[in-house]
């Protein structure tokens, strides 16, 4: 048999083998449930010959590859998070062997219980803030219409008027970070508990306009058309960025035990990236 | 590529659903996606094969290829602007690319005019033309990879 590793996508409480039947993964290889105390780990069996050390290496380097094992991956967390609570585990986390999954599961037991039990009946959703307008000097375009009377006068007004667009630009995105804090402190009354994460460049969000804030929320699923409601309103009342909600989504943001902080706790950090 | 039912809402704020859960929808842009099953979701180790270095390493490597086409950007190759991996709003993009070469176009205009006034001052220009000319080959060089 040609070797193989342990493929694990997440940590769940007890799962019924019907639960994962038809589920296809990474490979599309099916998928199958590894127990230990009230714990499963969900894994497939992959090929180590496309999914051992080496080949990985250079498979995660293939964009088409890369695609299609984060989707397979991520679909089999979203079938399984409609089955109950669950830990997403990071791709490409394989094991060599099934006892080594089992020892994993009873060594952080309680850990992985705590997750679940803190996600429990929540879903992740996610909330992008983008500059609602264009960043660049639009308004006044750079050299038309310049006195030219002399050439250090010319020059001057030039400067000087690039000058005024720059620190417009920078007013405008102050203004774009303050209404991305206020957005989030809303946001998070609404949330057992948030994360923020670093903007996404614009060539993985597809649109150039700058991202000032990329947050996550875990919410109460019955919370949920509320959230999307306080998401409407907010956008309603920051016509300054533009407000983009996704999910919902398995817990993703909120799998790791150690990042216990609470809403609002961590304060907002978000670095305006220079939209060229 | 993204996903099949963005609603957009009079208030302006974009609602993606069916982003999460599989069950037959159309799933959600690739970028939130490898944003979180590359960068969240947990990290563990033990009897492990495949080291997560490797991970770290791959993360790495999409950050340098995006910083790595700002950079394109700024010494005016759009190459990825057809690349639909990257890309999915390609039309758009290019749409702005040619804005961006236009005031590009404006400044280079401009700069040629202010410095016609001061000539014997250096040439500073034809330096960063030649730099931007060895940056232009890293470029090709990483692309070709």
């Amino acid at each position: 048999m040609e070797p193989h590793g342990i493929w694990i996508y997440a940590i769940t409480g007890r799962v019924s083998a019907a639960g994962l039947g038809q589920l296809r993964g990474v490979g599309g290889g099916p998928v199958r449930a590894i127990a230990a105390g009230e714990l499963t780990a969900v894994v497939g069996d992959v090929g180590l010959a496309e999914f051992g050390e080496q080949a990985l290496r250079r498979n995660l380097e293939d964009l088409a590859w890369l695609e299609a094992t984060a989707r397979a991956h991520h679909q089999v967390i979203g079938a399984l998070a409609e089955l109950g609570p669950l830990v997403p585990i990071r791709l490409a986390t394989v094991y060599s062997s099934d006892g080594g999954v089992a020892a994993m599961l009873a060594d952080r037991d309680a850990d992985f219980r705590a997750v679940l039990s803190r996600i429990r009946g929540r879903q992740e959703w996610g909330v992008k803030a983008y500059a609602a307008g264009r960043p660049g000097p639009q308004d006044a375009p750079v050299g038309a219409a310049a006195p030219a009377s002399r050439e250090a006068g010319a020059g001057a007004a030039y400067l000087q008027r690039r000058r005024g667009q720059l620190t417009a630009q920078k007013d405008a995105r102050r203004r774009m970070l303050a209404d991305a804090e206020t957005i989030h402190a809303a946001l998070c009354e609404q949330a057992a508990d948030a994360r923020l994460h670093p903007p996404q460049a614009p060539q993985l969000t597809g649109t150039k306009a700058l991202m000032v804030l990329n947050a996550a929320y875990l919410v109460d699923d019955e919370r949920g058309a509320e959230f999307g409601a306080r998401v409407e309103a907010l956008a309603d009342r920051h016509p300054g960025v533009r407000l983009e909600l996704t999910g919902p989504w398995p817990p993703y943001s909120f799998a790791a035990s150690e990042e216990s902080e609470g809403v609002g706790e961590r304060a907002l950090r978000i670095e305006a990236r220079d939209a060229v | 590529m993204t996903t099949g039912s963005v609603a957009q809402t009079g208030a302006g704020a974009a609602q993606v659903y069916g982003s999460g859960y599989g069950g037959g929808r159309d799933p959600a842009n690739l970028g939130d996606i490898l944003e979180r099953v590359l960068d969240k979701g947990l990290v563990i180790a033990g009897d492990i094969q495949v080291n997560l270095l490797d991970i770290e390493l791959l993360t790495i490597k999409l950050r340098l290829v995006i910083a790595s086409l700002d950079t394109a950007r700024e010494v005016g190759i759009n190459w990825w602007e057809t690349d639909p991996w990257l890309n999915s709003n390609t039309s758009r993009q290019q749409d702005d690319g040619h804005e961006l070469e236009e005031e590009n176009r404006q400044l280079r205009e401009r700069v040629r005019e202010l410095e016609s006034g001061r000539k014997g001052r250096g040439n500073s220009r034809s330096d960063r033309e030649s730099r931007g000319t060895a940056r232009h080959m890293d470029l090709r060089d990483h692309r070709a990879r």
